[in-house]
């Protein structure tokens, strides 16, 4: 795993004693509310609704154990002893003091943790697949050249002030697990002859008006990425639009320009940016490469994984939902879920932080893995330490088995925490969860995507759930709007709004008449929702969702 | 076009903690919404919130809230200020942690 070098280390230790003398100008009434603010949203320090909100990055998703355990002391010590983990594969503490920032900055920057870019309109941390360097369908881990970007990005002069803010996402597998169609630049990874290079999307985008992204090259070599990069940025800085906020995104400069025209400004551009990247970039890159080198797989039997599979139905089911295809024989990734049933989706206690960097250091090669559906993984562990990683996992109240279940929902933290919010995400997404638990449909169901956000600014990625349910305010009640037929993956697809919003207390109702006419519909049990929604349309499931209009339209 | 004011308290976030905070008619800020000032004339409110905003060092970002008179003093009428009260559904975080039960 990519280790910061003494470079990195004293720039982040300069840049926290600048921010410390910052917030102690602030508390002594030196600054005012308006200076102050754009230097704290530079250190990742938000307000919300009922206290300071720090949101710290995690590069590409990716942590060592060290780092996972310093989250814990910093939760323990300056917080209430979780943290929320996110969509952007950040980690946000929602109770920090203010003067107590600069102390938690310092001690996650000795071990190479910072919030720098993680607020403004600078190009954000940069999110790639949760399963690099383990999936079994990968062409290459992404996470190099995402290490690449992110020393790129960070502090570059140019794009501290974009019109808006700018996130890259990156997979290195066909099956896309980083909703590259919904950034503003997605990088896929595909191979041509014996070449590895990118297809490159721009202009995804979610928020309040949806966008996918399109290809602006199907086929750039590797070695063009960082020049094409900057291309585009530089082009967006010039082109994005600042009169508005709302159209400021490059999602909107795509569009108001078309495909063609912006293409057309990048690639000149680009004749001036590959001029200006000596190939320094390369060996940068052969350097990170390095450091990310796969770690050394054992050879080892795998009887006690079958023997447990074969005799204990509750690691079987959790084996089943929660585990992955790895690339290396013997070997699995696990998907640890930090939805258990009416809990906070993504939340993660320091006890429970603690275990998962004990269990990466013993079991998994030292990995973890903050994955942006708010899960926490284990990307290599061998599957004969799997029954002792499960029953470990149980003991936190980490083991349970819904991955992509239901109860798998992505929530963003909507009113309980956000000012921005609109209304409560996290108690509809607790209710989901523990409803169809307790009605017995869960496994029924099978594998779907529920996803909510608490406003139009669609962390929660809505958009692109199966099912997504956005928090409005009707004349000052809260108020829930469904989708239906959004996809995050290389199928991506926005889905449709359903019809009229629901209260509060029918949204549960609501998701289950949608349900049950879905399993009464179904082809086959094998069927999932999404398949049968694309062969059937929206009509039965509208029926389902509004049965007094589908009466009156009889 | 005016419309007729209604009853509104001056609230902000505390500058150290982050917390929810309102304004008492004398002069103090009180974390209990039932202590606020219940402001009902439109111009004494903009005194009273240009008052507020004249403490950059003690509170941030001071706005004027719905709120209604209760049994007990003012109450809000929006959820959102019904939650700044109390603090968030999923944990005994925030105000109702501290709750003087
Ligand atoms: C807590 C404070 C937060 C604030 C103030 C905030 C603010 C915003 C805003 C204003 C947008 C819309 C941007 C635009 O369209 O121009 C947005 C989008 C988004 N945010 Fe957040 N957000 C917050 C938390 C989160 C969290 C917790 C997550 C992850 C769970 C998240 C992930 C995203 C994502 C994925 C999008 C939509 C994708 C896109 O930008 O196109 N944000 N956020
Ligand atoms: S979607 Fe809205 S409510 Fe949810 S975190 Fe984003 S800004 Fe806040």
């Amino acid at each position: 795993m990519y280790d910061y070098n003494a470079f990195d280390r004293a720039f982040l230790a300069e840049r926290n004693a600048q921010f410390r003398h910052q917030v102690e100008r602030r508390i002594d009434g030196s600054l005012t509310e308006d200076e102050f603010r754009p230097l704290r949203l530079m250190n990742g320090l938000y307000l919300q609704l009922h206290a300071y909100m720090l949101r710290i990055c995690i590069p590409y998703g990716t942590l060592n154990p060290g780092q996972m355990r310093r989250f814990a002391d910093v939760a323990d010590r300056w917080d209430k002893g979780y943290g929320h983990f996110t969509t952007r594969q950040n980690i946000q503490l929602n109770w920090p003091k203010l003067k107590d920032v600069p102390d938690i900055l310092d001690s996650l920057g000795e071990v190479g943790i910072h919030a720098i870019q993680t607020s403004g309109n600078t190009i954000r941390n940069t999110t790639a697949d949760h399963f690099a360097g383990a999936a079994a369908d990968e062409i290459e881990d992404p996470r190099p050249v995402a290490e690449l970007i992110r020393q790129w990005s960070t502090d570059h002069a140019e794009f501290q002030f974009l019109p808006r803010k700018f996130k890259i996402a990156i997979t290195g597998s066909p099956n896309d697990r980083a909703v590259t169609r919904a950034h503003d630049i997605g990088l896929r990874m595909v191979r041509r002859g014996d070449q590895v290079g990118f297809e490159v999307l721009v202009g995804g985008g979610l928020g309040r008006t949806p966008m996918l992204g399109a290809v602006i090259r199907d086929f750039l070599p590797k070695a063009d990425l960082l020049p094409y990069l900057e291309a585009i940025v530089s082009t967006y800085n010039v082109m994005g639009r600042r009169d508005n906020k709302y159209k400021a995104r490059i999602k909107i400069t795509v569009f108001e320009n078309g495909i063609d025209t912006f293409k057309a400004a990048v690639e000149e551009r680009f004749g001036e940016t590959r001029a200006q990247f000596s190939g320094v970039d390369q060996q940068i890159l052969k350097g990170i490469e390095a450091q990310f080198a796969p770690p050394a797989f054992r050879n080892a039997p795998t009887e006690a994984f079958d023997a447990a599979l074969a005799a204990d139905p509750v690691f079987r089911a959790w084996a089943d939902t929660n585990l992955t295809e790895h690339r290396a024989p013997g070997y699995a990734i696990v998907t640890v879920s930090l939805k258990a049933h009416g809990a906070t989706p993504g939340d993660a206690s320091s006890a429970q932080m603690r275990l998962l960097a004990d269990l990466a250091e013993r079991y998994g090669h030292s990995e973890l893995r903050i994955s942006h559906e708010q899960n926490v993984i284990l990307p290599h562990v061998h599957k004969s330490d799997l029954p002792t990683i499960h029953a470990a996992l149980a003991r936190e109240g980490l083991a349970t088995a819904n991955v992509g279940l239901i109860s798998d929902i992505i929530a963003c933290p909507g009113m309980d925490y956000c000012a921005l919010a609109t209304a409560r995400s996290i108690p509809v997404a607790q209710e989901i969860a523990t409803h169809f638990r307790d009605i017995g449909l869960e496994q029924e169901i099978g594998a779907l995507k529920i996803k909510i956000s608490g406003c139009i600014n669609a962390c929660g990625h809505h958009h692109v759930g199966h099912i997504g349910i956005l928090g409005l305010d009707r004349a000052g009640v809260e108020n829930y709007q469904i989708t239906l037929g959004g996809d995050h993956t290389e199928t991506a697809a926005i889905g449709e709004r359903a019809g009229p919003g629901f209260a509060y207390d029918q949204v549960v109702p609501a998701i289950e008449r949608l349900l049950r006419a879905y399993l009464a519909q179904r082809a086959e049990p094998a069927e999932t929702f999404i398949d049968a929604f694309r062969r059937l349309g929206p009509a039965p499931f509208k029926a389902a969702l509004y049965p007094e209009e589908a009466r009156d339209a009889a | 076009m005016s419309r007729r004011f209604t009853p509104k308290v001056v609230t902000a976030n505390d500058l150290l903690d982050g917390d929810v905070i309102y304004l008492t008619a004398d002069d103090r800020w009180t974390r209990a919404h039932h202590e606020a000032e219940l402001i009902e004339d439109e111009a004494h409110a903009q005194l009273r919130l240009l008052f507020a905003a004249g403490q950059p060092a003690r509170v941030v970002g001071p706005y004027l809230a719905e709120a209604r008179a209760g049994a007990n003093g003012p109450e809000p009428t929006h959820f959102r200020e019904a939650f700044r009260t109390r603090g968030p559904s999923n944990y005994p975080h925030g105000k109702q942690e501290a709750a003087n039960v």
